[in-house]
């Protein structure tokens, strides 16, 4: 029984206690992305949260992605935030006192809540069937990897070879967008020049 | 009995709404890029959630695109912004006022 109400009664204890875990580690850790102002905490922060999404793969039997969650996200992507943050040098702390477009956090916040609302209120109508899949079955927990397996590379095979043309173009595009561009020596990151000046031409 | 898949909704659809509001409050376009991550993550989590419910690997399989393509954003996302700030000291999305009329 899946589809249940909101009880408590009747979930096994260890499967309980590790969701309510993950999803505190979820939640901290994106109040914590939200609410540090050094870009660098932001980003370990990040970690926590993918680090219980993983945990919360795991409870659902994807074995596989959540290895990938962790290399990929906590392993790569957040190592590139901090690569990007180090190399900028801009993890110096946010002005949070100042706000420069008016009442820009509350109406946010409440637009969050709106859209929290929005999705809360559409999961209660059906809108899904709920009928269940006859002809790709997840399977037990030993060959969750085979399973994906079988279906990237039967059903899924062109878009599968698409990501890998995705990945070469975004492989080639951050060479050339990282690329050091050909500017006048002096304008190259002088903190005096916070603007650029009119009629610079710049050239790659 | 395991967790019922409505508890990981909601708790995907709290943290899509976290990444919203994390977008809409901050101003260092770095930690708006972690707040989109915290989107997609999200977005990940009911699509596993979907496949166990649902018990079709076709979720599992997206989440795995998803990833792709999230890992290939970052990439280009970062790009232009180290490429931004080579040209600029600020840091945050109000010192990008070039387009404004």
């Amino acid at each position: 029984m899946i589809y249940g109400a909101i009880s408590i009664a009747g979930i096994a204890k260890p499967d309980l206690i590790t969701f309510l875990a993950a999803a505190l580690l979820v939640v901290g850790g994106a109040f914590g992305v939200i609410i540090f102002r050094n870009p660098v905490h932001s980003a370990l922060s990040l970690i926590t949260t993918m680090f219980g999404i993983a945990v919360l793969f795991i409870e659902q039997q994807a074995q596989f992605l959540a290895a990938v969650q962790i290399i990929v996200y906590a392993g790569a992507i957040v190592v590139l935030f901090l690569f990007v943050i180090m190399l900028l040098g801009v993890d110096r702390k946010e002005a949070f006192k100042a706000e420069t477009l008016k009442a820009q956090r509350p109406l946010a916040l409440a637009v969050g809540i709106i859209a929290l609302g929005e999705v809360l209120l559409l999961a209660r109508t059906t809108w899904a069937t709920g009928a269940k899949s006859s002809n790709a079955p997840v399977g037990n927990s030993y060959d969750n990897v085979t399973v994906i397996a079988r279906a990237v590379f039967s059903t899924y095979l062109l878009p599968f070879e698409a990501t890998a043309v995705l990945l070469v173009i975004a492989v080639i595009s951050g060479v050339y967008l990282a690329k050091r561009v050909q500017l006048g020596a002096d304008v190259e990151r002088d903190p005096g020049t916070a603007n650029l000046r009119d009629n610079e031409v710049i050239e790659r | 009995m395991s967790v019922p898949g409505s508890w990981y909704l909601i708790l995907a659809a709290i943290l899509f709404s976290m990444g919203v509001i994390g977008v809409l409050v901050r101003r260092n376009v770095i930690v708006m890029f972690m707040c989109i991550e915290m989107m997609l993550n999200a977005v990940n989590l009911t699509f596993v959630t979907f496949a166990r419910m649902l018990n079709d690997i076709g979720g599992q399989v997206l989440v795995f695109f998803v990833l792709v393509v999230a890992a290939a954003e970052v990439v280009v996302g970062l790009g232009i912004v180290v490429s931004i700030f080579r040209r600029r000291v600020g840091a945050t999305a109000d010192d990008l006022h070039i387009l404004k009329g």
